[in-house]
């Protein structure tokens, strides 16, 4: 029953700041919009690459729809025009010898550059290779002309003379077809075992992001929340009431579950709906997930709520507890990391929960597939919980 | 039968190495009201705390009305209006009376009549669905009263209830005390404001965590023989203070 009242309240309270509200429910959809647009359009980006003095078969070969190329005088060096004209990179012949100066201050953009002249420089070497073989096939053609002629004079040269030449010219022909066989063309066709050919940075990311949402915004709030439960002594009075500790901190986590189980409900509609993004995995998985990741949170921010005398205090722990989260929540890849760090990796809540939620919408893995990691998350809410009913005794001793 | 409320027994308590309250006594019998009077800084809210069992005491014994404290459940039976406002400001005034008084268990089928009759004592019924947050001082500290009173509780412990309320209002207050005095309710109230004081059934003096001096209105004003309570406390505190530079 008090637990109602608490869980009853808490809502009120929520749906009363419409700010707080927005910041839960729209900051995500906003974030994630932006981020769609960033790593969707980085691939429609063009260099621009100035060539002075080069030849133009490698001019026309390097040329691609990345990049757009710029002809300059004989004169002109590399350092003046990529900062004039803001060139991704220049390049010079001479001598037959490609210098290539990359502007750098976008590795995106000499990426682009480096793409298209090893493109280029293949594309070259293969004309090269073709035509070698093309008249190397004529010169072969001419020699098998002559050899027959040759061969017709000996023939007739040996109808004179009798039956003695036949094994001489048999050697021709044979070593003539092994020439002109056609190189192979190899054809590749491609299997995704994962999403499809489409699937960008975003795809992949997203069920990070949003468990990481999750995360952020509801450790936040709830810390906060409680913060002013206890400074404006709203806290010390409930606990004038017959109230038990763990009511509290049970209405706590059912009001702020509830809220974070709407954001993530908003945040994958919208990106399945909006972003036509590819969840291989169950949707519940993946709100379940996103819900022990909010108990998690809730409980987390509470507990160091305790520390804070201020929200602005409460804000001071967004960089030492939830800033290094993101780096181990898998966004890098943790098993690449160094082994004293993938050690550091196993004590953030984040790295189980963005595990699983990879896990589940990436590669299609089932319940007992995450078990552990959801086992974790509750081992992290139980303790924090545990931490926060005691840490209570300071206001009341029972 | 218990006969007193209140019983609380040689408490000590101090703040790291500042001793707050050094070996106080107090009963407070059924149907009494009790004043606890002294200067800021005396160690009346630290007792109250003491008593609610919501502060660690270093030594002696709290009990209330029979249970030793600190006691979870007793809480229901205790009526208490802090001494700051600890009220939710984004809530109206009706949800803020509503939700302490669902923590306190207060039957649904009372609970309407139980907030209406709250507010009433107050004067706030007008004013019951507004928000906190636009909620003038004296009104916020009427509406702290009327959520120690919602679940019309044995004993009422009120902190400095009549802070910021205007002499209109005060008096009502009073009466309303009175009121539940006749109906057999006890209340400790704490003050320092001196002309509350002669209201009380009891006082108790309480400076630099001593208690000075314990009784009727009249008793304490025939010992120290002065006309008023006021003159009662500064002739304690004076005396006090001689007997320290005495030492």
């Amino acid at each position: 029953m008090r637990v109602i009242a608490i869980f009853k309240r808490v809502l009120r309270e929520m749906l009363r700041d419409k700010r707080t509200l927005a910041l839960m429910f729209l900051a995500p959809l906003f974030i994630l919009t932006l981020m769609y647009f960033l790593f969707n359009t980085s691939s429609d980006s063009i260099a621009k690459i100035g060539v002075s003095n080069v030849d133009t078969t490698v001019v026309k070969a390097i040329k691609n729809k990345h990049v757009t190329l710029h002809h300059y005088s004989v004169q002109a060096t590399a350092k003046d025009k990529v900062r004039e004209d803001n060139l991704a990179a220049f390049i010079k012949q001479k001598d037959g010898k490609l210098t290539v100066t990359y502007q750098n201050s976008q590795p995106g953009d000499s990426a682009l550059v480096r793409q298209a002249l090893q493109g280029g420089l293949t594309k070259i070497k293969v004309q090269a290779l073709a035509a070698a073989t093309q008249t190397q096939k004529k010169a072969l053609q001419q020699q098998a002309q002559v050899l027959k002629t040759l061969m017709a004079q000996q023939q007739k040269m040996a109808a004179a003379q009798g039956a003695r030449g036949t094994a001489g010219a048999n050697l021709a022909p044979q070593s003539q077809k092994a020439q002109v066989q056609a190189p192979t063309n190899y054809q590749v066709t491609s299997h995704y075992l994962y999403g499809s050919s489409d699937s960008t940075f975003f795809d992949t990311f997203l069920p990070i992001l949003l468990g990481f949402f999750v995360f952020f915004f509801v450790f936040l709030i709830s810390g906060i929340s409680l913060l002013n439960e206890r400074t404006t002594g709203t806290l010390t009075r409930l606990l004038a009431t017959p109230i038990r500790r763990g009511e509290i901190i049970t209405g706590y986590l059912m009001g702020y579950g509830l809220f974070a189980l709407v954001q993530t409900v908003i945040t994958v509609t919208f990106a399945l709906t909006v972003f036509q993004i590819h969840m291989i995995g169950s949707v519940w998985l993946i709100l379940l997930i996103n819900f022990l990741l909010a108990l998690v949170a809730l409980s987390m921010g509470i507990f160091v709520s305790t520390f804070a005398n201020s929200e602005f205090q409460m804000m001071q722990f967004i960089p030492i507890l939830v800033i290094p989260q993101v780096f181990f929540s898998g966004l890098i890849p943790v098993d690449q990391m160094a082994n004293w760090l993938q050690w550091i990796a196993h004590i953030f809540p984040l790295y189980y929960g963005g595990n699983a939620l990879m896990n589940v919408a990436t590669r299609g893995v089932g319940f007992s597939g995450i078990a552990f990691e959801l086992g974790i998350l509750v081992l992290f809410a139980a303790l924090f919980t545990i931490l926060n009913v005691v840490g209570m005794k300071r206001y009341r001793r029972v | 039968m218990v006969t007193n409320t209140i019983d609380v027994r040689d408490v000590a308590k101090k703040f790291g190495d500042n001793p707050v309250l050094k070996q106080v006594s107090l009963q407070l019998p059924v149907g009494q009201i009790m004043g606890l009077i002294g200067p800021s800084g005396a160690g009346k809210t630290t007792l109250v705390k003491a008593i609610l069992g919501m502060e660690k005491i270093d030594a002696g014994t709290t009990t209330v009305l029979g249970t030793a404290m600190p006691n979870r459940k007793i809480m229901q039976r205790i009526g208490y209006m802090a001494q700051s406002d600890a009220l939710y400001e984004n809530l109206t005034a009706r949800e803020n009376i509503r939700f302490f008084a669902e923590l306190m268990s207060v039957p649904k089928s009372q609970l309407a009549a139980a907030i209406t009759h709250a507010a009433q004592v107050v004067n706030l019924n007008d004013a019951l669905d507004r928000r906190v947050s636009a909620y003038s001082g004296g009104m916020k500290r009427r509406l702290s009263l009327a959520i120690a009173l919602v679940q019309d509780p044995e004993l009422l412990i009120l902190d400095e209830p009549t802070v910021g309320i205007d002499p209109e209002l005060r008096q009502q207050i009073w009466a309303e005390l009175y009121q539940l005095k006749a109906q057999g309710k006890s209340v400790l109230v704490t003050t320092h404001v001196m002309d509350e004081a002669e209201h009380c059934d009891y006082l108790m003096l309480i400076r630099e965590g001593i208690a000075l001096a314990q009784g009727t209105p009249q008793q304490l004003e025939q010992d120290y023989a002065v006309p008023t309570i006021e003159q009662v406390f500064l002739k304690a505190g004076r005396l006090q203070d001689e007997s320290h530079s005495d030492l």
